[in-house]
C-alpha cells in the first residue's frame, strides 16, 4: 500500500535539471582539454560528483524523500570511500 | 506470558500442507520456518562432509611422510574443506538457519518481507554447492590454490578454478539477497510497541550482519569475475607479467573475507545473548552497549584487512594502520563478553545444554580472540603468518565460535521447532567429549605454528610429530563427541504437556507461542509494551 | 516510515519494503562497481602515462554523445514517473519507450565503438592485445571489463522496464500501484551513475 509519498517532481524541473547535466557534462570535456597537470583529475572526478548528486537528489528523488534513504545512501559511499583511502596507504607509500 | 495457556491448533508448519504436498510443498514454500529447515538439512550434510574432509587431512598429518595422499590431492582437499566450511556452512551459518527460522517470529510478525525472494536465496545456495562440487571433477581437477584463490597462482594453474569461483559467485549472491531481505524485514515488520530498541539483541546482530553481506560480497563477486575474465579472456588484472598486482588481488579478496568473519561471528554472538539471560533469568546486562558494540564490530570490521597480509609486501604505513584498527575492533568483541558475564552475576543459573553451549563458546572464543591479538600485531605476526598458528586461531574463532554457537542454538531452539525433547544427560556428554576433543585437537596447533610449522603442507619434519599425533587424536575425539551430539538429537521424542512450547522459561516472543509454530507464527500480531528480557 | 506498517491491511503489498529493497540492491551494484573503480585507480596511480596515451585512442565524441543520450533517458524515465502520478497513462508509456529507444542508441553507439577497436586488432584475448605494454594492457583490460559490465548492466535495466511498460499498457501498473515503475527508474538512474563516472576516467582524463 502506498503511503505519504506523493510529492510529484515537475516535468518543468526535471528538464531543467536534465539542461544542467548536459552543461556540466560539457564543461568537464572543456577544462579536461586544457592542461592542468593533477588537477585535471580533480576537477574532472568534482564535476562528476556533483552531477551524480544532482541524479540522485532529482531524479532519484532522495531529495523529497524520507531520510532514512540519504543517510543509508551516505554511510554507503562513505564506507566505499574509506575503503579506497585504506587501500592507497599502501600503494602511496610503498 | 507463560501465565496465558496457548492454544494449539492445526496444522502448524510442520504438518501444514498446501498446494503441494509432500517433498513439493518444502520446495515451493515460502514459509521462512521451512525455508530455514531446508538450509538447517543442506548446510548439516555440507558440514558433515568438511568434517570428513577434516579427519582426512589430519589423519596424513598424524605423522611424517606419506600417510593416504600425496601433495596434490591434500591440496585439493584443504581447497575444498575451506570452500566447504565457509560459504557452505559458516557464513549462511546461524543466519540462515536460525535467522530464518527465528528473526519473524522474535519481531512479531508473520514472514520476512520477500518471501518468495527468500526460497530463491536457498535455491541460489544450493545451485552454488553444485557449481562448487562440480569444480571437483571437471577438466584437469579440483582446484589447489585453497579457498582464497591467490594471484598469480589461481590464474595459471590448470586446475578448475572458473568452476569454484563461479560457485563461490552465485553463494555470495544468495548471501546478498538473504541480508537484503532481513533488513528490510526489520525495518518494516516489527510488531506495534516494538520500537528499534526493544527488538531482541539476535535481530541487532542479524541487522548489522545484513548489511556487512550487502555491501562487502559484491567486492569478492566482482574479484572474482576478474579472475574469471583474466583465465577465461586473456585480460589482464593481477598478473604481474603484464603489470597487474597481485596484491591488489589479496586487498580486493579480503577486503571481503575479512568482513565474512564478522558475517559469520555476529549472528554467532546474538544467539549467545539469547541464551544466556533465558538461563541466567536475568535480563540482559548493557542493552544497548551489545546494539553500540556490534554495530561498531560490522562498521570498523570493514577497514582491518590488511592483517591478513601483513607479509604480502604492503607498504610499512599500511601495516601498522592494519594493525592499528585491528586492535581496535577487537575492543567491542570483548565488550560483549563482560555483558555476558555481567548477565550471569547474581542471576538464577539454569544448567541446561544450551547454557552450557554458551559458556563453551565464551572459553574458546575467548582463546581464538587472545591468540587474534597475536596476530592482529605486526611484529608477532611476522613470525606466525602462514604457520599451523594461524589454523589454530581461526578454527577456534570461526569454529569454536560460529560452530558453538550453531550447536547451542540448535539444542536451545530445538523444542521449539520440533516439539522434541533431546536427552539432557546425553547432550552433555556429547559436548564434554566434542570440547575435549575440539580443545586438544586445536590447541597443540598454537605450539606447532609458534615452532615453525607451515600451515597447508601435506608433510613436516620429525620433530612435529609429537604435537601432530595428539592433534590427530583430538580430531577423533572431537568427532565421536560430534556424533553423540547429533544422533542424540535426532532421537529427541515427542513432548506434552505445558512445557512443550515454553521448556526454557523464555521471554521473547518465540517462546509465547506453540511448538511447532504455526504457519503465520502468530494468531493476532502481538502489541509490545516491554523490552525482550523481561525478568521478573 | 519507520513506523510499522498496520498489520490489517493487504501484508501482501508493501511498496516501501520494495523500495528499500530497491535502493538496497542498488547499493551492492555501487559496491560491484566500486570495486573496478578501486582496481582503475590503483593501476592508474601507478601507471600515469601509459594511462594517458592509452586514453586517446578513445573517441571522446562517441564518449560525450554516449553521455548525453544517458542523461537524457535519466530524464525521460523521470518524466514518465510524473506522467504516471499525474494519471497520464500515454505519457508514460512515450517516455518509457523513449528510454528504451535511448538505451538501445547508447548499445548501438557502443558496439560501433568497440567494433572498431576490434577491427584494429584490439580485442580481448588477441594478440595485439596480449603484446602491449603494461599500462596499455591494464587500460585497456579494464576499459572492456567495466564498459562491458556496464552494458550488461543496460541490458537488465532495459529488460526492466520493458516489463514495466508492457503492465503499465496492461494497467497491472497504474497512479495507485506504480512502486514496480519507480524502482525501475531508479535501476535505470544507477545505470547513468555509473556511466557518469566511466566517461570522465576513460575518455577525458589526462
Amino acid at each position: 500500500m502506498s503511503e505519504e509519498k506523493t510529492h510529484v517532481v515537475s516535468i518543468k524541473t526535471h528538464l531543467l535539471v536534465l539542461f544542467t547535466l548536459i552543461i556540466l557534462t560539457i564543461i568537464t570535456v572543456l577544462i579536461t582539454s586544457i592542461e592542468l597537470g593533477p588537477y585535471n583529475t580533480a576537477a574532472a572526478m568534482i564535476i562528476a560528483s556533483v552531477k551524480a548528486l544532482v541524479v540522485l537528489l532529482y531524479f532519484m528523488h532522495l531529495r523529497f524523500d524520507e531520510p532514512i534513504y540519504r543517510i543509508m545512501f551516505g554511510l554507503v559511499i562513505a564506507i566505499f570511500i574509506a575503503v579506497i583511502i585504506v587501500t592507497f596507504f599502501d600503494y602511496l607509500y610503498r | 506470558m507463560a501465565e496465558q495457556t496457548i492454544h494449539h491448533h492445526e496444522p502448524n508448519y510442520l504438518e501444514y500442507r498446501g498446494k503441494y504436498k509432500g517433498l513439493a510443498g518444502w520446495l515451493t514454500t515460502t514459509d521462512h520456518k521451512r525455508i530455514g529447515l531446508l538450509y538447517f538439512y543442506s548446510m548439516m550434510t555440507f558440514f558433515l562432509s568438511g568434517v570428513v574432509m577434516g579427519l582426512l587431512m589430519k589423519y596424513e598429518l598424524i605423522a611424517p611422510g606419506e600417510q593416504l595422499m600425496g601433495a596434490q590431492t591434500y591440496n585439493g582437499l584443504f581447497t575444498l574443506h575451506g570452500l566447504t566450511m565457509i560459504f557452505l556452512f559458516v557464513i549462511p551459518g546461524v543466519a540462515a538457519v536460525f535467522g530464518n527460522f527465528f528473526l519473524p517470529i522474535l519481531i512479531g510478525a508473520k514472514d520476512v518481507s520477500f518471501p518468495r525472494l527468500n526460497l530463491f536465496s536457498w535455491y541460489l545456495y544450493i545451485i552454488g554447492a553444485i557449481v562448487v562440487l562440480i569444480s571437483q571433477f571437471l577438466g584437469d581437477g579440483p582446484p589447489d590454490t585453497g579457498w582464497t584463490f591467490y594471484a598469480p597462482y589461481s590464474l595459471r594453474t590448470n586446475t578448475n578454478v572458473v568452476a569454484a569461483v563461479t560457485g563461490a559467485f552465485i553463494l555470495g549472491f544468495s548471501s546478498i539477497l538473504t541480508g537484503l531481505n532481513f533488513i528490510v524485514t526489520m525495518h518494516r515488520l516489527r510488531a506495534p510497541g516494538m520500537g528499534w530498541m526493544r527488538m531482541p539483541l539476535f535481530c541487532w546482530t542479524l541487522y548489522g550482519t545484513g548489511w556487512i553481506q550487502l555491501l562487502a560480497t559484491p567486492i569478492v563477486g566482482i574479484t572474482f569475475l576478474m579472475v574469471m575474465a583474466e583465465r577465461l579472456l586473456g585480460i589482464g588484472f593481477f598478473d604481474p607479467t603484464i603489470g597487474g598486482d597481485p596484491i591488489l588481488y589479496q586487498h580486493l579478496f579480503w577486503i571481503y573475507s575479512h568482513p565474512a568473519v564478522y558475517i559469520m561471528i555476529l549472528p554467532a554472538m546474538g544467539v549467545i545473548t539469547e541464551i544466556i539471560p533465558t538461563f541466567a533469568r536475568k535480563t540482559i546486562f548493557g542493552y544497548t552497549a551489545i546494539i553500540i558494540s556490534s554495530m561498531a564490530i560490522a562498521f570498523v570490521g570493514y577497514f582491518v584487512w590488511g592483517h591478513h597480509m601483513f607479509t604480502a609486501g604492503m607498504s610499512s604505513t599500511s601495516r601498522w594502520v592494519f594493525s592499528l584498527l585491528t586492535f581496535l575492533v577487537a575492543i567491542p568483541s570483548a565488550i560483549k563478553v563482560f555483558n555476558w558475564t555481567a548477565t550471569m552475576y547474581k542471576g538464577s543459573i539454569n544448567i541446561q545444554p544450551p547454557f552450557l553451549w554458551a559458556i563453551a563458546f565464551i572459553f574458546v572464543f575467548m582463546i581464538g580472540g587472545f591468540s587474534g591479538l597475536v596476530v592482529g600485531s605486526l611484529a608477532t605476526d611476522i613470525h606466525v603468518h602462514d604457520t599451523a598458528f594461524v589454523v589454530a586461531h581461526f578454527h577456534y574463532i570461526v569454529f569454536g565460535g560460529t560452530g558453538f554457537a550453531f550447536f547451542g542454538a540448535l539444542h536451545y531452539w530445538y523444542p521449539k521447532m520440533f516439539a522434541k525433547m533431546y536427552n539432557i544427560r546425553i547432550a552433555n556428554i556429547g559436548l564434554l567429549i566434542f570440547f575435549i576433543g575440539f580443545n586438544l585437537l586445536y590447541f597443540p596447533m598454537f605450539y606447532l605454528g609458534l615452532m615453525g610449522m607451515p600451515r597447508r603442507y601435506y608433510d613436516y619434519i620429525p620433530m612435529f610429530e609429537p604435537a601432530n599425533l595428539l592433534s590427530t587424536i583430538g580430531s577423533w575425539i572431537m568427532a565421536t563427541g560430534l556424533i553423540i551430539i547429533l544422533v542424540n538429537l535426532s532421537r529427541a521424542r515427542k513432548m506434552t504437556g505445558k512445557a512443550v512450547d515454553d521448556p526454557w522459561d523464555g521471554k521473547t516472543l518465540e517462546w509465547q507461542i506453540q511448538s511447532p509454530p504455526p504457519v503465520e507464527n502468530f494468531d493476532e500480531i502481538p502489541t509490545i509494551t516491554t523490552g525482550p528480557y523481561d525478568y521478573k | 516510515m519507520e513506523t510499522t506498517i498496520n498489520p490489517s491491511v493487504d501484508l501482501h503489498r508493501d511498496d516501501t519494503a520494495s523500495k528499500i529493497g530497491m535502493w538496497l540492491f542498488i547499493f551492492t551494484e555501487i559496491l560491484l562497481f566500486g570495486g573496478l573503480f578501486l582496481v582503475y585507480s590503483v593501476y592508474r596511480f601507478r601507471n600515469p602515462v601509459a594511462f594517458h596515451l592509452a586514453h586517446e585512442e578513445l573517441s571522446i565524441t562517441m564518449g560525450f554523445i554516449n553521455t548525453v543520450i544517458l542523461l537524457i533517458s535519466s530524464a525521460t524515465v523521470a518524466i514518465a514517473i510524473t506522467a504516471m502520478q499525474k494519471h497520464n497513462k500515454k505519457l508514460t508509456m512515450m517516455m518509457l519507450g523513449l528510454t528504451l529507444l535511448l538505451a538501445l542508441v547508447f548499445l548501438i553507439n557502443k558496439y560501433f565503438e568497440w567494433g572498431a577497436k576490434f577491427e584494429h586488432g584490439m580485442y580481448p584475448g588477441s594478440e595485439l592485445m596480449a603484446n602491449l605494454g603494461h599500462g596499455d594492457m591494464l587500460f585497456f583490460s579494464l576499459y572492456f571489463f567495466m564498459t562491458g559490465l556496464h552494458g550488461v548492466h543496460i541490458i537488465i535495466g532495459m529488460t526492466l522496464l520493458a516489463i514495466t511498460l508492457v503492465k503499465v499498457k496492461k494497467g497491472a501498473v497504474h497512479a495507485g500501484k506504480y512502486q514496480l515503475l519507480e524502482n525501475s527508474g531508479l535501476y535505470w538512474h544507477l545505470v547513468d551513475l555509473i556511466w557518469i563516472f566511466l566517461f570522465p576516467l576513460f575518455y577525458l582524463i589526462h
